[in-house]
Order: structure tokens, then C-alpha cells, then sequence
């Protein structure tokens, strides 16, 4: 497309744009048009939890496609994300009685309630503290010890989820234990309740949607202005080889952590939407099936290209959504039972025959067919 | 200590795998689950055990014991086969990612097989005393665990210190690239060792069904990644830290869920499991009896 305009004169820097624009678009507009389309495209509210899901794989691309840092804990990261919007904007702490521009709540109900638009900053921030402070003392170990430590934090977070309604025997009640935390305030400005909606064209889906688009749009744009920085580069110095990375000077730990925290921030904020969306947060929700679900997307799609990335995240997400069980009715068998299943074929598949996924870029397809030198750097012991 | 013995059948096949491959074999779990659910069947379908009966179902079990770690053992070659060996050479996250996926794959063939319930499996294992100190009674259940766990584990240290076959494993974690100069089958050995740590893997399995009597699709991935920490914690590649750490780990578990004063209980047993895992890595990444290596791991 980019050279079919530059034929008719437009200028490369505008071509180069036109594809992006027209994709903008076209979600833009999707909730106004889903409705003359087949039943088989996805609803505005199931294009919502893609939207969430797409935000999660930009940001975890950011992680394992940028810095080459095997994550298997993201889903402890969407879990931080998801109760920080809910313990500010919900009764779960009764003695405390705090409004600061809440949407449709009474000034006497008590509790923290904080606009969900503080609170998606706040929740990344948070979890990018949380992601260093995992970060720091793992960062060091190599690739793979790396992973297994991410998985145990992202087994421990959702224990404590669970567990925490009375933290350690004290009678502290954190997280509501496996009741989860439920009603969450709306979003909204002003008047306007998102939960509610107004009137017949600003439906609740529709204001969620567009909401989401914003924020995918921010994180894209964060993603892509990162990817080309000095920090961006210095990752994938890193993920192709750290020695050489050590002796040009890049800082190795303060580089990962870095990229942890990144990667951290973008999974909060989508954890904090996601929960304000569904108004609960339940300690199920963050299965370790969640990190690999997000992981597989970023896979399928092409490690380290944030449109691959998107590609795969949508894909996923609508079969995980929907789509699986409209296939398995179209084929009489009971698909959804056996996603996981298929989730590991692609897994499987695309790393055997296609490890740069659908939509690769150029240099992770190189380093995938000639190789790379991935040994570790440095010794644990004397650094 | 019971549950001890299974960790460590387990977490040697942990530690046998990435001793020679240095790749954590995320699937190693669900063979171990499926050894399990082969067990249950052929236990309680083909031969037909079942509470009481005598002293001839003792041949039975060990012909149950048998096919299970034969049946493990090919699976896990098998796996080896498609998943891991055509990325040799392909960055070190590769393979990590395969097993992911096979370790899922296999999840989802238990389900289809048994079902999303627990398949259970009668107390064929006597529960009869055999000793007790104080209030504890030592049952009969118990003993049989670790006198099938002894034997298997005698048997793998001869195997890996006495034979020829042992020695080519040795040389492959070794350096792969100077055994194969020397005339070792590179990719044979490697397959042999996945057979003989599907093999542990079986055989645990078995014990498991017949010790906890109840197997579900989705316990070996937690049980693995148990078995992987106690595998870590004893120095991993390391074969009689293996099984120190099992046992360890296998006692912490017992305190933490057995004993009312000061023990958090099983809700966090997961928790502290993966706090060990963790500290560990970070602290003490070559074990409790492993040896300081260049690179620390």
C-alpha cells in the first residue's frame, strides 16, 4: 500500500502513515457499523476486551520482543493493575471515606473513590514499582531462571489475592479473599456514567470502547517512540547480545529493570481498565493460563513488532471471546474446553516453523534463523 | 517424607533433562500426570485392584509400575522428538516456549481422556500399620511408597556412574560437541535420557495415584513446578541434590500443613514454596550441593 501511493506522489513520510490511519479508522468506526455486519464479527463489548488484551501484549512485547526477557508472570502485573483500581474505587475499605471526582457516588458512601482516570496513572505506576521490585533481584539470574521466577510471582500474587482477605491471621482485610471485590464506580466525566451510558448512540459498550482505543492508541504510540530511543535500542542490544551490549557500555541491569517497568506499567493501566469495564476483580481471573494466553499472543503475532504483536492479540483474544465458541458450534464440538489445547499447538507450531511469528520484524526473523550469541555476561558471583 | 519420595522421582527428571540440555522441561509435569492417569486405568479397569485382595495383586502393581514408566519414558522421547530437538541452536527462549506448549497440550489430551474430574482410584495400597512413634503411625501405604522409590533410585545412580550408557549422558552434559567427537550418538543419548526421566516420571505417577488415590488433569503442572523447585533448591543437575531438595521440600510442606502453631497452612503452601524458589535463585543459585560454575547456575 505504502508504495502504490508513493507511485501516485504522495510523499513516502505521509505513505508510510496511510495504513496505520486507515486502521485508526476503522475501529473508530466499528461500533457504529458492527451492527450490518455478519453476527460472526465481534460485539463492541467483546472488541473491548480485545482492545484490554491488546494493550496487555503491546505491553509485554515490550518485555520479551524488545529485551528478550522471557516473562511467564505477567498476569501478576494485570492482577496489581486490577486491584489498585479497585481498592480506590470501591467500598472494600469501610473506615475510610475519601471522593475525589468520583462519578455517581454518594459523599456518605464510604470507602475510597477516586476517578478512574487518576486511578489508571496511579495503578501503572504502582505496578511498575512492583515490577522493579521483582526485577531487581531476578534481573541478574539468566534467561530461563528469569522465566521459572516470574512464574512463581505470578503464582505467589494470585495466592495472596485469594488469601487476603485475612492477611496472615490478622484480620486484615486486603482483597476480599475469592469473593473478589465487586461493585467497582464507573468511569465517567461529570454526569456521564459509563456503566450506564447516555442516551441511544453514547451506549456503555461504546464509551468503554472508544476509551480502550484511546489508551491502545497511547500505548502503541509509547511502544513505537520507545522501540526507536536510546533505551529501545539498548534493549535490543541486550536481547541479541549481552556482551557485546556490556562492552559498548549499556547499563545491562538498569536497562532490564527498565524494561520491566515498562512492560509492568502498560499491564497495570490494562489491568485497572479491564476491572473498571467488568466493575469486579475476582482472584480467578489471574491464572497462570493468563500469562500464557498474553504471551502466546505476542508470539503468534511476531515478537518485537508492535503491529504483529496487535494482529496476534486480537486474534487471540476474539477466539478466547467468542470466536471458539462459534467455531465449535459450526463444528459440533466443544471448543472452549479445549483452549488451552490450541493455545499450546500454536505455541508449538509457531516456534517450530515460524518462530518470527505472522508479522515479524525483519531483525527478530534474523536472529531467529542465523542465531545469536544469548549466553549470559557476566559472573553472578563477582559483579 | 512420603510426599517427598514423589517430588524427588519427579525433580530428577527435572534435573537429569537439564543437566544435559540445560532447558527447564515445563512438560515434564503433565508426564508425570498422564503416568499418573495410565496407572489409574490400568489399576482400576484393566486389572481390576481394588481395596483388600490378598497378596497376588503385588505382581500386578509392579506390572502396572512397568507400563507406566515405559509408556512416561516414550512420551517423554517422544516430546523430546518433536518439541526440543529441531530447535537445538535456536535462541535459549525457544524451547522454553515449546515446552509451554507441549505442557498444555498434554493438559488438554488428559482432559479429553478423563474429563475435567478428579479420577480416583481405591486404596489398593494396605493401610495397616507398621510401626508408630507416639501418635504417629507410620502406615503400610507409606512404606510402599519408598520402598518402590529406593530401588528405582539405586538403580538410576548405577546407571548413570556404572554403565557405558551413563558415561556417554555424563560426557553429553559435559560438552555436547567434544562427545560427539569422541563418538557418542549425540542425539541418542539425549533421547535416552528423556526416556529414563519419563520413566522416573511414570513411576511417580503411579505412586501418586496409588498414595493420594484421586489424579486430575491439571496437577502435574503444579506438582512440577514443586518437584522443579526442590530440584533447584538441591543444585539442579545435581542427582542426590535432587532428592535432598525433594525431601526438603517434601518435610516444609508437611510442617506448613500439618503442625496448628506458626504455620501459615495449605493456602500458602504454594507461596512458600515458590519464596524458597525464589530466594534460592537469587542467593544460591547453584543449590545446596551444586557446584560453583563460572556462570553461577
Amino acid at each position: 500500500m505504502t508504495d502504490y501511493l508513493v507511485r501516485l506522489g504522495v510523499p513516502r513520510r505521509l505513505a508510510k502513515l496511510a495504513l496505520p490511519v486507515a486502521a485508526t479508522l476503522i475501529a473508530l468506526l466499528y461500533p457504529l457499523f458492527v451492527g450490518n455486519l455478519f453476527s460472526q464479527f465481534p460485539s463492541t463489548r467483546t472488541a473491548v476486551v480485545m482492545l484490554v488484551y491488546m494493550m496487555m501484549a503491546v505491553g509485554l512485547n515490550i518485555v520479551v520482543g524488545y529485551a528478550g526477557l522471557l516473562d511467564l508472570g505477567y498476569v501478576a502485573f494485570y492482577a496489581m493493575g486490577a486491584y489498585t483500581a479497585a481498592w480506590f474505587s470501591s467500598i472494600q475499605f469501610p473506615n475510610q471515606n475519601f471522593h475525589l471526582w468520583d462519578v455517581g457516588v454518594g459523599s456518605k458512601v464510604p470507602g475510597f473513590h477516586v476517578s478512574v482516570w487518576l486511578l489508571l496513572p496511579l495503578a501503572g505506576i504502582l505496578t511498575a514499582i512492583v515490577g522493579v521490585m521483582i526485577g531487581l533481584p531476578t534481573l541478574r539470574l539468566r534467561g530461563d531462571y528469569l522465566a521459572i521466577v516470574t512464574l512463581g510471582f505470578g503464582e505467589i500474587m494470585p495466592q495472596i489475592a485469594r488469601n487476603g482477605d485475612n492477611l496472615f491471621g490478622t484480620g486484615f482485610n486486603l482483597t476480599n479473599g475469592p469473593n473478589g471485590i465487586t461493585p467497582l464506580d464507573s468511569p465517567g466525566f461529570g454526569t456521564l456514567n459509563y456503566l450506564q451510558g447516555s442516551g441511544t448512540f453514547f451506549t456503555s459498550d461504546r464509551l468503554f470502547y472508544w476509551t480502550a482505543l484511546v489508551l491502545l492508541l497511547i500505548t502503541i504510540f509509547c511502544s513505537w517512540r520507545l522501540r526507536d530511543s536510546r533505551l529501545g535500542r539498548a534493549w535490543i542490544a541486550i536481547r541479541e547480545d549481552e556482551t557485546a551490549a556490556a562492552a559498548m557500555g549499556v547499563p545491562l541491569m538498569r536497562t532490564k529493570t527498565w524494561a520491566y517497568a515498562t512492560g509492568a506499567f502498560f499491564g497495570g493501566v490494562a489491568g485497572a481498565y479491564y476491572a473498571s469495564f467488568k466493575s469486579a476483580t475476582f482472584p480467578g481471573d489471574f491464572f497462570f493460563n493468563i500469562s500464557v494466553f498474553i504471551l502466546c499472543m505476542v508470539i503468534l503475532g511476531g515478537m518485537g513488532n508492535i503491529w504483529g504483536v496487535i494482529v496476534g492479540a486480537a486474534l487471540l483474544a476474539y477466539l478466547d471471546q467468542a470466536g471458539l465458541a462459534d467455531l465449535g458450534n459450526l463444528l459440533n464440538v466443544d471448543a472452549p474446553k479445549y483452549e488451552f489445547g490450541i493455545f499450546g499447538v500454536i505455541l508449538l507450531v509457531v516456534m517450530l516453523f515460524r518462530p518470527e511469528g505472522l508479522i515479524p520484524s525483519s531483525r527478530r526473523a534474523a536472529e531467529f534463523h542465523e542465531g545469536v550469541h544469548d549466553e549470559p555476561a557476566y559472573d553472578l558471583d563477582h559483579e | 517424607m512420603t510426599t517427598g519420595a514423589i517430588y524427588a522421582l519427579v525433580a530428577l527428571g527435572y534435573t537429569l533433562v537439564y543437566g544435559i540440555l540445560e532447558l527447564i522441561n515445563f512438560a515434564h509435569g503433565d508426564v508425570f500426570m498422564l503416568g499418573g492417569m495410565i496407572s489409574a486405568t490400568l489399576a482400576t479397569q484393566v486389572f481390576k485392584l481394588d481395596v483388600g485382595g490378598g497378596a497376588s495383586k503385588w505382581p500386578l502393581v509392579l506390572l502396572t509400575l512397568l507400563i507406566a514408566m515405559v509408556a512416561c519414558g516414550s512420551i517423554n522421547a517422544s516430546i523430546e522428538r518433536i518439541a526440543y530437538r529441531p530447535l537445538r541452536g535456536a535462541p535459549r527462549l525457544a524451547p522454553l516456549i515449546t515446552a509451554i506448549g507441549m505442557s498444555f497440550i498434554l493438559e488438554n489430551i488428559a482432559l479429553a481422556w478423563k474429563g475435567p474430574n478428579f479420577v480416583s482410584v481405591p486404596n489398593i495400597l494396605p493401610r495397616s500399620e507398621v510401626f508408630h512413634v507416639g501418635q504417629v503411625t507410620y502406615t503400610w501405604n507409606k512404606l510402599t511408597v519408598v520402598l518402590i522409590t529406593v530401588p528405582v533410585l539405586i538403580g538410576l545412580v548405577y546407571l548413570v556412574q556404572k554403565t557405558r550408557q551413563g558415561k556417554a549422558m555424563r560426557a553429553t552434559a559435559q560438552n555436547a560437541d567434544a562427545a560427539a567427537m569422541m563418538g557418542i550418538n549425540v542425539d541418542r543419548t539425549i533421547s535416552f535420557t528423556f526416556l529414563i526421566a519419563g520413566g522416573l516420571a511414570g513411576a511417580a505417577g503411579l505412586l501418586y495415584a496409588l498414595y493420594v488415590t484421586n489424579v486430575r488433569f491439571d496437577q502435574g503442572f503444579q506438582l512440577g513446578l514443586i518437584a522443579f523447585t526442590a530440584a533447584v533448591l538441591g543444585g539442579i543437575g545435581n542427582l542426590p541434590g535432587a532428592v535432598l531438595g525433594a525431601v526438603l521440600i517434601g518435610l516444609i510442606q508437611a510442617f506448613n500443613e500439618g503442625l496448628s502453631w506458626h504455620a501459615p497452612g495449605s493456602d500458602w503452601t504454594q507461596s512458600i514454596v515458590f519464596s524458597i524458589l525464589i530466594l534460592i535463585l537469587v542467593f544460591r543459585p547453584e543449590g545446596l550441593l551444586g557446584e560453583r560454575t563460572p556462570e553461577g547456575a
